[in-house]
């Protein structure tokens, strides 16, 4: 049996007593803490406290059929411990309801809002109990309880779908936009307070995306399951796909070949990189800088050309599979490989350096949408817009997968929170990633690159984290029986850090606003699933 | 402002001619699934495979009717790997934009053997569903007057009612100077009341269906409406849920399709140029009659 590594069960037990049932390590770096009821305050104090412990996520099942209760489950881990600690607590079907950690844990509102609307369990003490996921308008239902069909068809909406907050005085407006905008960018309601130019408030709408996904992962065989992982988010395909075929591994029992955990650790630096330079276009763009773009946008079609030819797919789509990855790659594939990123690497200093040449564009990003690194360890951001306010955490190097824990990087980290540091992080990790590339290709690529993977047992659970560009992404699931999944938990990085862009826009002037929200660069879809 | 010049002037025009001249796409892009159907003896295990139901099978105690429809394909390739008789091959085709719903489907009629297999094909067709004539000439009559009012000119109203992003990071990419949409006179515009072409992406979700409906309903006549990828066309891997309508046609009226997952830009070019009659429908399949 394997051993928790952090904290050890007596020290629990003897802190907690009969609070605590028993801790299992489920595999390495996966263990579950049961509690005995849904108040797990304490423990979560304790864990912050004596530990130093970070909540990664809080999310719901509904096991009424099977054990007669819900389970809430709350995922910590500890800085320096490669470990997931997991602690599941039972929330009983005739009293569903659970003590929120929200008050003192602002990173667990909008997720444990979450589970009031996907489960009907309460969580009491919430400081603001509105419904996030499910809007205003839509009946009594809660769709991820196992009584709920996926295809439930519901009446027509009626009324108004949310009331916003006024925001009243001489002088104040509130202007609403989306969720249709003006560009060519994803849905999501936005409603600005502002007295003159600069913004005193903004109150988001999320979840018009919501497509059921979760709820779909229930209903396909796991092999179709990793085309809707690829689909969670299109510009994260590849780091979604990974963390969804990552966790089927850990249920399986099976051990990925190496060639096949380089060829993800390439493809996942791929999808990092084509992000990245994108995004440093288009802030630049969004201050007046467009050659800039332009030569960022090009640069980008040159690494999606690329992915194109190493997988098939411009999104790196249809590439990655339970197992390791669909495809092998020949030598002409490799020297296309590391010809492009060598092209890649010379252009995209030549465009740094156009960037640093302006003034102007330093001038508008610097001290712009500042988010103060307290406020971002309040919030739990994660991922680029954490590194840039002082949150030094990367799941590459923290809880290392694929084949991260053979390549040396550096993992940049600012404490200026603005959207100048927000590129500036960016720019670093376009850096290393071409490191982590480069020293990839000079392995040996020519072994197996998949294995076939046995029927899993049902009833196996399974932790995943992969850092996708954006940052950590988190998928765990339970599986059933003939090979199917009883749940299947998504979460990606931007459900984190939307709260982070309320509290980087305040006293901005709202033509600072695109750039701001560019400079956080969150997924609608990925937040709506 | 000198090290800008430099740098525009050492790049050179970069935006591709496409599609005056046609594209090279790379050896491995995965385009079109074509089937030969009359080489296909099985085909229940692509069947077993595809993700979104694309190829379908109805058997009936003697006969098999396999249904493939390119609006449902996410293009992952498995039905190739999967057929051992080699009748699916993976192509490179991506001009698969079509003006009818039914265009995109092909059904393929067999005689089913005891063991599961089957043979004798009996007919291929194209087209499943019949479209409301009346609905079709409106669509045609739009195209011609838009082409006949504006010229070679066009603005473009994108929405997206509830995509993975997908779709869009590919129509953006038509705004970056290697596709560079704006040589035809077509731009993205900001309102709905500007446009003439209404660019859907999906599925559409049950909280964006009524923002679609404004938005096309805040257009002015005459106007297109373009559903790109396979989950505007039909809701792909998200089908039809308690949160997912399903395809835009199912909210407003759709008078061209584009394939893909997401459709590569050169497609996107393509089903909007044919959406303006400025280019020609495509038939894909030389085993259609």
């Amino acid at each position: 049996m394997m051993q928790a590594k952090f904290p050890p069960f007596s020290a629990l037990r003897q802190k907690f007593g009969g609070k605590v049932r028993s801790l299992h390590a489920e595999r390495e770096n996966e263990s579950y803490l049961l509690a005995a009821d849904p108040d797990i305050r304490g423990i979560s104090e304790y864990l912050r406290g004596e530990y130093n412990a970070r909540l990664v996520t809080v999310f719901a099942e509904d096991r009424c059929a099977v054990e007669g209760v819900f389970f809430n489950y709350y995922v910590f881990e500890q800085k320096g411990n490669t470990e997931y600690l997991i602690v599941r607590a039972p929330v009983p079907v005739d009293d569903p309801q659970f003590p929120s950690l929200s008050a003192d844990l602002p990173a667990a509102n909008w997720q444990e809002r979450e589970i009031q609307d996907w489960f009907g369990l309460t969580a009491i003490g919430h400081p603001n109990p509105r419904r996030v996921a499910l809007h205003d308008n839509w009946p009594d239902v809660h769709p991820l309880r196992k009584d709920f069909p996926i295809d439930t068809v519901l009446p027509p909406f009626e009324g108004e779908r949310h009331t916003y907050r006024p925001a009243l005085g001489e002088g104040v407006f509130q202007i609403p936009v989306g969720p249709v905008h003006a560009g060519i960018i994803e849905p999501g309601h936005f409603s600005f307070a502002v007295a003159g130019e600069p913004i005193l408030y903004l109150q988001l709408r999320m979840f018009y995306t919501h497509k059921g996904t979760e709820k779909l992962f229930e209903e396909l065989p796991v092999h179709k399951g990793v085309f809707l992982a690829e689909s969670i988010s299109g510009d994260s395909s590849f780091s979604h796909g990974t963390a969804f075929c990552q966790a089927i591994e850990a249920a399986a029992a099976i051990e990925v070949p190496l060639r096949a955990l380089i060829m993800r650790t390439i493809l996942l630096e791929l999808e990092r990189i084509y992000n990245h330079v994108a995004d440093i276009g288009a802030m630049a763009a969004d201050v007046g800088f467009v050659v800039a773009n332009a030569h960022a946008s090009r640069l980008r079609e040159l690494l999606v050309t690329l992915n194109e030819q190493l997988t098939g797919n411009r999104l790196l789509r249809g590439m990655v599979c339970a197992g390791g990855v669909r495809r092998g790659w020949d030598a002409a594939q490799l020297d296309t490989l590391a010809g492009t990123i060598d092209a890649f690497a010379k252009e995209f200093k030549d465009l740094i350096r156009l960037v640093h040449s302006s003034e102007s564009t330093r001038d508008r990003l610097e001290h712009t949408g500042v988010l103060l690194p307290a406020k971002a360890k309040d919030l739990g951001i994660v991922g680029v817009a954490g590194r840039a306010s002082g949150i030094d955490l990367d799941v590459r190097r923290d809880h290392p997968y694929a084949a991260y824990r053979r390549f040396s990087f550096r993992v940049p980290v600012y404490q200026a929170g603005d959207v100048w540091h927000r590129m500036l992080v960016r720019v670093e990790e376009v850096s290393e990633s071409i490191g982590i590339i480069r020293s990839a290709i000079d392995h040996d690529l020519h072994e197996e690159f998949r294995v076939p993977v046995p029927p899993i047992p049902p009833d196996r659970c399974a932790l995943s984290a992969v850092e996708g560009w954006r940052g950590e992404i988190i998928h765990w699931i339970r599986t059933g029986p003939g090979n199917r999944l009883e749940r299947c938990k998504i979460k990606d990085p931007s459900l984190n850090n939307w709260p982070a862009l309320v509290e980087a826009v305040q006293g901005n002037i709202i033509a600072d606003f695109p750039v701001i929200n560019k400079s956080f660069n969150l997924s609608y879809s990925g937040t709506d699933r | 402002m000198f090290n800008i010049l430099q740098k525009t002037f050492n790049t050179g025009i970069v935006t591709t001619a496409y599609p005056r001249t046609p594209v090279e796409v790379p050896a491995n892009f995965r385009g079109r699934p074509s089937f030969d159907f009359e080489k296909w003896t099985d085909a229940r295990a692509a069947a077993e495979v595809c993700p979104t139901a694309a190829i379908a099978l109805h058997d009936s105690p003697d006969a098999r009717k396999v249904t493939v429809d390119y609006g449902l394909c996410v293009f992952c390739g498995l039905c190739a790997e999967a057929s051992s008789d080699q009748a699916v091959r993976i192509t490179r085709e991506f001009e698969l934009a079509a003006t009818d719903r039914g265009n995109l489907v092909l059904t393929a009629e067999y005689t089913l053997n005891a063991d599961g297999t089957h043979r004798q094909l009996r007919k291929v067709h194209r087209g499943l569903r019949s479209i409301d004539a009346g609905v079709e000439d409106a669509g045609k009559a739009a195209r011609m007057k838009i082409q006949q009012l504006l010229g070679r000119s066009l603005a473009i109203r994108e929405v997206d009612a509830g995509s993975c992003n997908g779709c869009e990071l590919e129509i953006i990419a038509l705004n970056n100077p290697v596709y560079d949409i704006e040589r035809f006179g077509i731009h993205f515009v900001a309102s709905p009341r500007h446009a003439d072409m209404l660019l859907a992406t999906g599925p559409v979700t049950r909280n964006m269906e009524l923002a679609l409906l404004k938005t096309y309903r805040a257009m002015p006549e005459p106007k297109v409406v373009v559903a790109a990828g396979a989950c505007g066309i039909s809701g792909g891997i998200f089908g039809e849920n308690y949160a997912s309508l399903g395809g835009v046609d199912k909210v407003v009226p759709v008078d061209v399709y584009i394939p893909g997952c997401p459709p590569r830009p050169q497609a996107l070019l393509h089903g909007i140029l044919l959406a303006v009659g400025r280019l020609r429908e495509r038939s894909f399949d030389k085993h259609v009659g």
